[in-house]
């Protein structure tokens, strides 16, 4: 009992950098309409800048952090001005591949620079972990968890409460009646990929406190793909639960069943899901249009 | 097709209206380019011939995939992962229970086919993006349940040794009879997918493709023709795996990863997507740059040191990563168009059209 306990408790706190990915995809799904492959590389590669602002630069962490954000955010916007604007309206292979292909870009660029080694962030938490009755706390999932619900949280407000996030919602319902009531639809898609790229970076660097940074970092980042279609790709709100959910279920399922059931329980609660409810947990059923 | 036909050719029966080689030059072209290619063992190194194996092996699972989604409209991210269970049966056969070349590739082509038609169920419901993830989803779990629970058959992360083929014994292992038994292969796959689409299997795709439900008041069993193409697909991926399987001799579950599938699905984007001659141009043009890439990045680096480890461990996937962006950005047609341009001026000339 206690260690289905233990496995839930660990899930759950994984689960919270999943959600806050599947938000930024959600973001970014939403108003451009683009579903972005390249999530795993975009992690690494943020991770990696961290990584040698902190460690080989030896600047201090926040500083390092806001340097990495400020570095992806400026990697997004030119992913979206020479990459993405030219391919809109193009078919839906495209848009799949193309991301696809800039996941490998964004690979090359990676091991050309940083080498195929693994490196590890400094450690900067207390090793003895929290302990509440019986069932363990770690540090780290800790720390990532509260951080990315903070971020997630903050996130959140934004979209729902600021006119920046009224402009990425209109868009998201109709590109044309958003262009209609005076909304900069290119400014919101360019603003859409730096968000989902500095979403990323985050994420890669609070992942990496955990996994190391590696090739390893990328491939983790794909399973962010079944959270994001357990809540319905459409939806914010489901990107929290279905991070969670799906970060519980690996857990459970690895802990239980077999380790390597870690590696493939996200993809069979995937195929399930796009069996038995196409449109997710909370998404919108698709109307199709003769 | 029809208004591009050859100038000065009329055709007298049906049998040469649908002719697939109409002209005596393309005749000469033909049976020149395919004598050609058979001697080609005779005078050529063995690095060459293992590149053009790879191409020909390549080649039939482009093929596959050029059928599924150049043809039927429906997306697949897992075509590696189907590579991967051809490779396996045949590797599992030939060296636990001794079976023949043919028994082994029959098991393959249909072992894949059977998988790639669970994993092609969930096209009655969705479609598109969701449809694409669910193949991802194969590409995921085939090689993880490869790796692990099926470990005591498959060897799991160590590799699986594969004996080389055997044909009334004669033992085919080194590179040039490889090339006599992948080769002709190739040949016939791509004479079968190019006969494929003219049929009315193969104009019920390209309905599905251009618009499902119009495809489907015609009264084209829309669902039924799906799973075909997923099936026809996940055939031609076996009979690949099958051939990778001898090629390579030991498999490992890291031969097949989602980098291949992007690469396959990459491959008929930059030949041009539904196009048999398409499929042909792509993977023989990403394969040249492959290995043109794989050479120059070792040279470079021993000429600019300090940029060496950059140059040899990132400049391959930098490379296809910008060949295919660009293909879609500017080519969204493929090398095929260009092909079909280049066949339109030449029966024109002198005429400007």
């Amino acid at each position: 009992m206690e260690a289905i306990l233990q496995y839930i408790v660990s899930g759950f706190l994984t689960g919270g950098v999943y959600s806050l990915m599947a938000m930024g995809m959600v973001l970014l799904y939403k108003s451009t309409g683009i579903f972005n492959f390249a999530v795993g590389q975009m992690m690494m590669l943020g991770a990696f800048v961290c990584w040698t602002l902190h460690v080989q630069m030896t600047l201090p962490l926040w500083l390092s952090i806001i340097l990495t954000l400020i570095f992806c955010g400026l990697l997004g916007l030119v992913i979206e001005r020479l990459i993405m604007r030219p391919l809109i309206g193009q078919p839906l292979l495209t848009a799949i591949l193309v991301t696809l292909s800039l996941s490998y870009l964004l690979t090359g660029i990676a091991t050309g620079i940083w080498g195929g080694y693994i490196q590890a962030m400094p450690e900067i938490l207390p090793t003895s972990p929290v302990s509440l009755g019986g069932i363990i706390f770690p540090n780290d999932l800790l720390l990532s968890f509260f951080l990315a619900m903070a971020f997630f949280a903050l996130l959140f407000f934004c979209y729902q409460r600021t006119r920046v996030g009224l402009a990425m919602r209109a868009t998201a319902v109709s590109h044309q009646i958003a262009q209609a009531r005076g909304i900069n639809v290119r400014m919101v898609f360019s603003l859409s990929w730096i968000l989902c790229a500095v979403i990323l970076a985050i994420c890669g660097v609070i992942a990496s406190f955990r996994l190391g940074i590696s090739q390893y970092l990328a491939q983790a980042g794909l399973r962010v793909f079944p959270a994001i279609l357990f809540g319905g790709l459409g939806s914010v709100g489901g990107a929290l639960i279905g991070g969670l959910t799906v970060g519980m279920l690996e857990s459970l399922a690895g802990g239980l069943i077999a380790p390597w059931m870690m590696e493939v329980t996200p993809y069979i609660i995937l195929l399930l899901v796009l069996i038995s409810r196409p449109g997710g947990l909370f998404g919108q059923k698709g109307i199709e249009r003769i | 097709m029809a208004l591009n036909r050859p100038c000065g050719y009329y055709d007298e029966s049906y049998g040469q209206d649908m002719a697939i080689v109409r002209t005596r030059l393309q005749w000469v072209i033909l049976i020149g380019g395919l004598v050609l290619l058979f001697a080609l063992p005779i005078f050529a190194s063995g690095r060459i011939l293992s590149v053009l194996n790879a191409i020909a092996i390549t080649l039939i699972a482009v093929h596959g995939i050029n059928i599924l989604t150049g043809y039927c409209g429906q997306i697949s991210l897992g075509q590696s992962a189907f590579v991967a269970v051809g490779a396996y049966i045949t590797g599992i056969l030939t060296s636990k229970l001794g079976f023949s070349f043919w028994a082994c590739l029959t098991c393959s082509a249909l072992g894949a086919g059977l998988v790639g038609l669970i994993f092609g169920l969930p096209s009655v419901r969705i479609k598109g993006f969701y449809l694409a993830m669910s193949t991802l989803a194969a590409q995921f779990i085939i090689p993880v349940v490869i790796a692990n629970p099926l470990s005591g058959i498959t060897g799991g992360w160590d590799s699986l040794v594969v004996k080389p083929i055997e044909i009334g014994g004669v033992v085919f292992r080194t590179q040039a009879s490889m090339f006599y038994i992948i080769i002709p292969l190739a040949v016939l796959m791509t004479f079968f997918a190019k006969n494929l689409v003219r049929t009315g299997t193969g104009r019920a795709f390209i309905a599905i493709r251009d618009n499902e439900l119009a495809a489907e008041v015609q009264g084209i069993n829309v669902f039924a023709y799906k799973l075909l193409a997923f099936f026809i697909c996940s055939v031609y991926a076996g009979v690949a795996g099958c051939l990778t399987a001898y090629w390579i001799k030991a498999l490992n579950p890291t031969n097949f990863t989602l980098m291949n599938s992007i690469w396959y699905v990459g491959m008929m984007i930059v030949g041009g997507m539904g196009s048999t001659a398409g499929a042909v141009f792509g993977v023989v043009f990403l394969r040249t740059l492959e290995e043109i890439t794989k050479i120059s990045s070792s040279y470079l680096a021993t000429i600019f040191v300090t940029w060496g480890p950059f140059l040899q461990g990132g400049l391959s996937p930098i490379v296809y990563g910008l060949v295919i962006t660009l293909f879609l950005i500017f080519e969204p047609r493929g090398i095929a168009h260009w092909w079909e341009i280049f066949k339109a001026s030449y029966r024109l000339t002198p005429f400007a059209y």
